[in-house]
């Protein structure tokens, strides 16, 4: 059967194991249908061009995995960030792990989207939040549509947030091939602050197809700050669509790191709900054999003396491709709106490949906007320049691409993540270096 | 030290270095003279193991050792060191970090450990004061947005630091004012010994007056057509390249 047959024919079963009367039934009855109608996305889809999913459409997918499977933390310990204190949400195949995870209602709710759509308590937050800001495409609503299980995380005002907060979803690779659909929903109150750590992780090569859908709400002056630690297996594929809604003075900003798995799409897509706030996207990508990493931002500049801030860049080796589709519209009323893009990429192979594309739509007279591209391989003069003083050329171009990223990585502002990310780069670089420079 | 024997190189089918002979010992201050286009350049990255330059024939040895196979980093980690004419910026990395790493890596070939980070930041301050080098300039991206004058301190500060046994200063001179000239000249000063060698490429006697070579030569046409003391920098200085030519013409 086909993927899409066997994810509309299983919703049925699915309705029927989850309260019916829940506030989001009717949701998720209209999003199968929007899924249904509309299909996965194909190649003749302007913003699927580069990015054909059949390859990682054709496995047969479990969609709800039967048995309940158990991990050990000393196994996966190296996936999280375990040198400082952290609250952590983790999942293996799809289910909550209460056993590795440190959740809290402690002035705060770090919980679980589970607990959320079923209890009163939290009905009021899913009631105006919940599938507020994502968005109806078929993708999206597949996820909406099986939406059950996820990070619940809510912030009310006025609290600063010490320690990050860190989302695992685990596969174990008791299935031949996992589909999940986690559903994130983050809401951070007036004047709150909070620092969120999200990754994705097999342990085996069995196909994984995940299609992740998060909200994040700002409110006013709310600050959030969120990385994306992408380093999958090789047959890992993620699909991941995060919608961010700001409200006046809130600072959100998005770390996308991106060094593993098949196919990974980054749909982030930032509505700017409100005045003078700030909205940061970076990411680094570095790939080879052959990986695909897709970006795919969105900035809708609504409001007035608002900012945004775009800053990709990206290392294709081998015969790896890459994406970056970066659309900034600016509404009328969005006057004195500063917008500023820029993805830079090198290709260190003849075969490797990065189609990029800034998208402007601008509406309004008074606006300060800019972006810029660049595709280059690395300065020879430069690794002459490394390898005379001793460098040898390994090192010397691992330093170099380093210093490329390094702007990036600049911005992290969890020391320890930042060491992580550093030696996941050293790793990929295959270069045994540290590279504090 | 070096023995560079007929010597032809080329780059891009373009045959540019066409038999030089040269030998510096160790102790020695060699200078290399010449106009424009004669080839003082193209000898300085052959011997640094520039790879976009082909040699044709003739070798050039390192205490006994042909360097013909050896890749520039493996040369440089036998002393060969470049003070490079136009030095490459290198956004992103920090003077101290890219040094740091240039002493570590040579170290490493040589089956040594890191030097201690104690030692290696006493060693930058001391060679960083004696080159009048301020401490905030080593912090910032390498030969980012520097001066000529700069780049070229900068050159022999990590000269300083590598402690190279031969040191080929390639128009260390251009772009340096007479205060700066000074200082660079002073530097390399402290650093020859009996057991090191330096070559100077340069167009002018300037920096001569301060770095006093045991050795003139003038390349002419890929060829070293003229040998003499520091005296016949003097001459050229006075006179020119015309003579010369004239007599390799005639």
């Amino acid at each position: 059967m086909e993927l899409k047959e066997k994810l509309v024919s299983s919703f049925l079963a699915f309705e029927d194991t989850i309260d019916i009367h829940s506030p989001v039934h009717d949701i998720r009855s209209e999003a199968i249908k929007t899924f249904e109608t509309n299909d996965f996305p194909s190649k003749k889809e302007e913003a699927w061009k580069y990015t054909p999913l059949n390859s990682i459409l054709k496995h047969d997918y479990s969609v709800f995995p039967k048995q309940e499977n158990a991990l050990e933390y000393r196994d996966i310990k190296k996936y999280f960030i375990h040198d400082i204190d952290t609250y952590k949400i983790v999942f293996i195949d799809g289910k909550y792990s209460s056993h590795l995870s440190q959740t809290t209602h402690d002035g705060i709710d770090v919980c679980l989207m589970s607990s959320a759509l079923n209890k009163p308590k939290y009905r009021l937050i899913i009631e105006n939040y919940f599938n507020k800001v994502a968005t109806k495409d078929s993708l999206a609503s597949l996820n909406t549509a099986f939406s059950s299980e996820g990070a619940y995380i809510h912030i009310p005002k006025n609290k600063l947030v010490e320690k990050p907060i860190q989302i695992i979803h685990f596969s174990t690779g008791n299935e031949a091939a996992l589909m999940l659909q986690p559903r994130n929903l983050i809401v951070v109150d007036e004047n709150s602050h909070v620092q969120i750590i999200e990754r994705h992780q097999s342990l085996t090569d069995n196909p994984v197809l995940t299609n992740s859908v998060t909200e994040i709400f700002a409110n006013k002056r709310a600050i959030v700050d969120y990385y994306k630690v992408q380093n999958d297996n090789k047959n890992a594929s993620l699909i991941d669509s995060t919608f961010v809604n700001q409200k006046d003075q809130s600072h959100c900003l998005v770390h996308t790191f991106s060094f593993g798995g098949k196919l990974t799409r980054n749909n982030l897509n930032f509505y700017q709900n409100g005045e003078r706030l700030d909205s940061t996207m970076k990411g680094i990508t570095i790939i080879g054999e052959k990986q695909h990493v897709d970006h795919n931002t969105l900035v809708h500049h609504i409001e007035p003396n608002c900012e945004s801030h775009q800053d990709y860049k990206g290392i294709f080796a081998d015969s790896s491709t890459g994406v970056f589709n970066g659309k900034v519209v600016v509404e009328k009323l969005a006057q004195k709106t500063n917008a500023f893009q820029s993805n830079n990429n090198i290709l260190l192979s003849d075969k490797a490949s990065i189609n990029t594309k800034p998208q402007l739509e601008i509406f309004a007279d008074d606006v300060k906007c800019s972006h810029g591209c660049t595709i280059g391989q690395l300065d020879e003069s430069a690794l002459f320049y490394m390898k005379q003083r001793g460098i040898p050329e390994k090192e010397a171009k691992a330093l170099l691409m380093f210093a490329f990223s390094n702007n990036v990585l600049n911005s992290v502002k969890i020391p320890e993540l930042k060491q992580r990310i550093t030696k996941l780069i050293a790793m990929k670089l295959g270069v045994n270096i540290g590279f504090d420079l | 030290m070096l023995q560079i024997k007929n010597l032809h190189a080329s780059v891009e089918n373009k045959s540019i270095l066409k038999g030089i002979n040269l030998e510096v010992k160790a102790g020695e201050v060699h200078a290399i003279m010449g106009p424009n286009g004669s080839g003082k350049s193209t000898l300085a990255s052959v011997i640094a193991g520039k790879e976009e330059y082909e040699v044709e024939k003739g070798q050039i040895l390192l205490n006994g050792e042909d360097l013909e196979d050896l890749a520039a980093e493996e040369r440089a980690h036998k002393g060969i060191f470049l003070s490079f004419q136009y030095p490459v910026e290198i956004p992103g990395v920090s003077v101290t970090n890219f040094i740091k790493t240039a002493i570590n890596e040579t170290r490493k070939a040589k089956g040594l450990e890191d030097m201690p980070a104690k030692d290696m930041l006493k060693m930058i301050r001391e060679k960083a004061e004696m080159l009048e080098i301020d401490r905030k300039f080593l912090s910032r991206s390498l030969n980012e947005g520097f001066s000529g004058g700069e780049k070229k301190r900068n050159e022999i500060f990590q000269m300083a630091m590598l402690e190279p046994k031969l040191a080929i200063l390639d128009e260390t001179d251009s772009g340096l004012d007479i205060d700066a000239l000074r200082i660079v000249a002073n530097g390399v000063n402290k650093l020859k010994s009996k057991d090191n060698a330096v070559v100077v490429i340069t167009h002018y006697q300037r920096l001569l007056d301060y770095i006093v070579p045991d050795f003139v030569h003038v390349l002419y046409n890929g060829r070293i057509v003229k040998s003499g003391g520091k005296e016949l920098a003097h001459e050229l200085e006075e006179k020119g390249y015309d003579w010369v030519k004239e007599e390799v013409n005639a």
